[in-house]
């Protein structure tokens, strides 16, 4: 099974490329060590030394702003050596294969890759052909798995709701499309989450989802009642130009996250988005910006997240 | 030269004959098989104790990546490779480079491989000008240089108006048209059996409905056009009762599978090995146990190889952006040798899914072991066992999702046309 690919015999974590198949254990070893470091924001603390001497490489495959730029910051903060490539302008458009690039760059020395890419399994193609004590970090790989976005989603939950067993959780728009949605159900299922809804038309749903432990709707109405978090998913300008959906005001009457439509879950319950946001198409304004969104803490958390799955790759202690 | 091969279990699948004794060859024929003239004199002896002695291995498709595909492997490496394998005859899908899609390509190829140490090769030629799917291209010319049947190989043909001229056209010599069913839209992109299992990896699929939905298409054109069709590489239960249907009603089809697809799931996927990555995608365990079965009911005509040696490189990278193939060759005699012991078939019908049937496909008097018949002969031992690894391939292209697994049945020699074409060294 592909968690194999991502631990060592005895069970630690060597690369992180998915969170299917995850150990608990470990789930929980990273949102913990993310606790810890999320008081390294402060002023006082802004860096510890623990990846002194290694050198991290952002090898972006595709282009991204925010993931890179987190993944920049928490390097940063533990002293490790960044440096970030934004390979799908360099040296792939030269005809330089992927294996390529990573042979080139571990010839410099590197501890640590970071790794986007827009075909699925290629974190795992490169965590098999790198050198024995270079670690990978999936960050994001095609439509299959974003698993340090995956567990900061877990960590705001966590932050916000405490226990996971009791929860409900939504999550909303186009999961065919999303790696970020297929790591939030197995990390939700590894915790205990036993009320996993997805709510999205059938053009937007992978071919036997409810195989990954998920219950099914196709409207906001019957899913959104009664749930602690929401959790919606970006939805990209171009699912709007075939024959997915016919418009983007068609699917926010049907699927956009309106006040109306959150009054039906719990009274308490979270609005979570990965970003970037498409208000007035997958979430109004009125949410986003509304007292029950969290978004804008998720992308403190991150920071922390993926602090601790760095240090517990290469830091002093692993 | 005079060969004779003494002591082995000599079986002929299409009559059934299944008796240890002596084959005698000479002048490129079967001369006799049982007794052996006392005046036959032969140049060289083969002791097949304790080995099956069958017919060579007739192959429906398998690439030899000639020409313009050298990078890949050579017409010398993949002849080398099918001998190794068994096989005595193969059909060579139009899918090089250029497409064999003008008379003097496919007198080239006949002509490079005629002088070469070998299986007897029939090119298909393609259907359309350059496969690309609008233009028909000259069959009766191709037909003269040695084409057998005309095809799309891999290559997308969107037009149904094109598809049923160029079937039109094929039925009035009655040139067979080979289609591998897949409806082009359905499978844009898709690079895996659309379920739970690509849907999870976030791998692009290709449903089952666009292999039944094209099926369906190429049946009713049959109807229409008269054409006869060979349906090539079923992946899917839905798809072979179909095939079941039109065969029910007397239409002149026929099909195959690959061996491949005999074994593998697309449960092989769950790593992203690119090795599994092939044309039409490996699918579910049901639709497996159905090609299984239908295959040793008659059913499905014949296994093939799907032959597709690749270098390296193609493989060497994420799944969806490999080539797509499998180099089969050197395992479709023991591969088939294991769909058989899952049916639960004996050596006689097992062998005959690979040599009397796909040699029926063909039309062509190959897959006998008879007397008279042209002297091509797979000898064997059915029990070897050996471990497939990159070292122990001979074909050009490593690239095989059955790297270290182990198989049984292992080639100890094969005569083609009268000629000790491989002898496996001692081992």
């Amino acid at each position: 099974m592909t968690a194999t690919d991502q631990l060592t015999a005895d069970g630690r974590l060597r690369h992180l490329l998915t969170l299917q198949g995850l150990p608990r254990e470990v789930l929980l070893q990273i949102l913990d060590a993310a606790a810890g470091f999320l008081s390294v924001g402060e002023p006082e603390t802004r860096k510890l030394p623990l990846l002194k001497g290694k050198t991290v490489f952002n090898l972006f495959f595709e282009s991204s702003t925010r993931t890179r730029t987190t993944f920049e910051i928490a390097a940063k903060r533990l002293s490790a050596d960044v440096i970030s490539l934004n390979v799908a302008t360099s040296s792939q458009s030269k005809g330089e294969t992927v294996l390529d690039t990573v042979q080139n760059l571990e010839a410099m020395d590197a501890d640590l890759f970071v790794v986007r890419h827009a075909a699925s399994g290629a974190a795992h193609f490169i965590a098999r052909h790198v050198r024995p004590h270079i670690a990978v970090v999936n960050a994001g790989d095609g439509r299959h798995a974003h698993p340090t976005q995956g567990l900061l989603d877990m960590f705001t939950i966590r932050q916000f709701k405490g226990d996971f067993a009791p929860l409900a959780v939504a999550i909303v728009g186009d999961v065919l499309h999303s790696r970020v949605a297929r790591s939030e159900i197995h990390a939700l299922r590894t915790l205990g989450v036993r009320d996993i809804r997805v709510i999205a038309p059938r053009t937007l749903l992978p071919a036997g989802v409810e195989e990954l432990g998920v219950r099914v709707c196709h409207d906001m109405n019957a899913g959104l009642p009664g749930v602690d978090v929401v959790m919606m998913l970006r939805l990209q300008n171009e699912r709007m130009k075939g024959s997915l959906l016919p418009s983007a005001g068609e699917y926010f009457k049907n699927y956009g996250l309106t006040p109306e439509k959150l009054a039906l879950a719990a009274p308490d319950a979270i609005v979570m988005h990965p970003g970037p946001m498409n208000r007035g198409v997958e979430i109004d304004s009125a949410v986003a910006d509304g007292p029950q969104a969290v978004i804008l803490p998720q992308v403190t958390f991150g920071i922390a997240v993926r602090m601790a799955v760095m240090d517990l790759l290469v830091g002093g202690a692993a | 030269m005079k060969l004779l091969v003494r002591g082995g279990r000599v079986i002929d699948p299409a009559s059934g004959y299944d008796h240890v004794a002596d084959v005698c060859i000479a002048a490129g024929r079967i001369a006799a098989i049982g007794e052996v003239p006392s005046d036959f004199g032969p140049q060289r002896v083969i002791d097949a104790t304790g080995l099956v002695v069958a017919p060579g291995l007739v192959d429906l498709a398998a690439r030899l990546r000639e020409p313009g595909l050298e990078h890949r492997a050579t017409l010398e490496s993949e002849m080398q490779a099918a001998a190794a394998g068994g096989v005595t005859a193969l059909a060579i899908p139009p899918d090089t480079d250029p497409p064999l899609d003008e008379p003097g390509l496919v007198e080239m190829l006949k002509f490079r491989a005629r002088n070469l140490p070998g299986p007897r090769v029939y090119p298909v030629g393609a259907l359309t000008l350059g496969l690309q799917g609008t233009r028909i291209t000259e069959m009766s010319e191709l037909t003269e240089a040695g084409c057998l049947a005309f095809s799309q190989a891999d290559a997308p043909l969107t037009d149904t108006q094109v598809l049923m001229r160029a079937m039109q056209y094929a039925s009035t010599f009655g040139y067979p048209v080979w289609l591998r069913p897949q409806d082009p839209h359905l499978a844009r992109n898709g690079i895996a059996h659309e379920g739970a299992t690509a849907g999870a990896l976030g791998l692009v699929g290709i449903p089952v409905v666009a292999e039944t939905l094209a099926i369906g298409a190429i049946v009713q054109l049959m109807r229409a056009t008269g054409a006869r069709v060979h349906l090539c590489r079923l992946s899917s239960a839905a798809g072979l009762a179909l095939v079941r249907a039109a065969k029910a009603e007397g239409l002149p089809l026929t099909c195959d599978v690959a061996a491949h697809h005999l074994h593998l799931t697309d449960a092989e996927l769950v790593r992203f090995d690119s090795q599994a990555h092939v044309v039409p995608p490996l699918r579910s365990e049901t639709d497996r146990r159905a090609l299984v079965a239908g295959l040793a009911d008659g059913s499905i005509d014949a296994v093939c190889s799907d032959h597709a040696p690749h270098d390296d490189e193609a493989k060497e990278v994420p799944f969806g952006e490999s080539e797509p193939g499998a180099s089969g060759v050197e395992l479709l005699l023991p591969l088939t040798l294991g769909w058989a012991q899952e049916a639960g078939l004996g050596l006689p019908a097992a062998l005959a899914a690979v040599t009397s049937r796909p040699a029926a496909v063909l039309g062509l008097g190959l897959g006998r072991l008879v007397e008279g018949a042209p002297a091509d002969l797979c000898i064997f031992d059915a029990q070897g066992r050996w471990t497939v690894a990159r070292e122990s391939l001979r074909s050009q292209g490593r690239n095989s999702p059955f790297l270290g697994r182990e198989v049984s049945g292992r080639v100890r020699y094969t005569v083609i046309d009268g000629h000790l074409d491989f002898e496996a060294t001692a081992g």
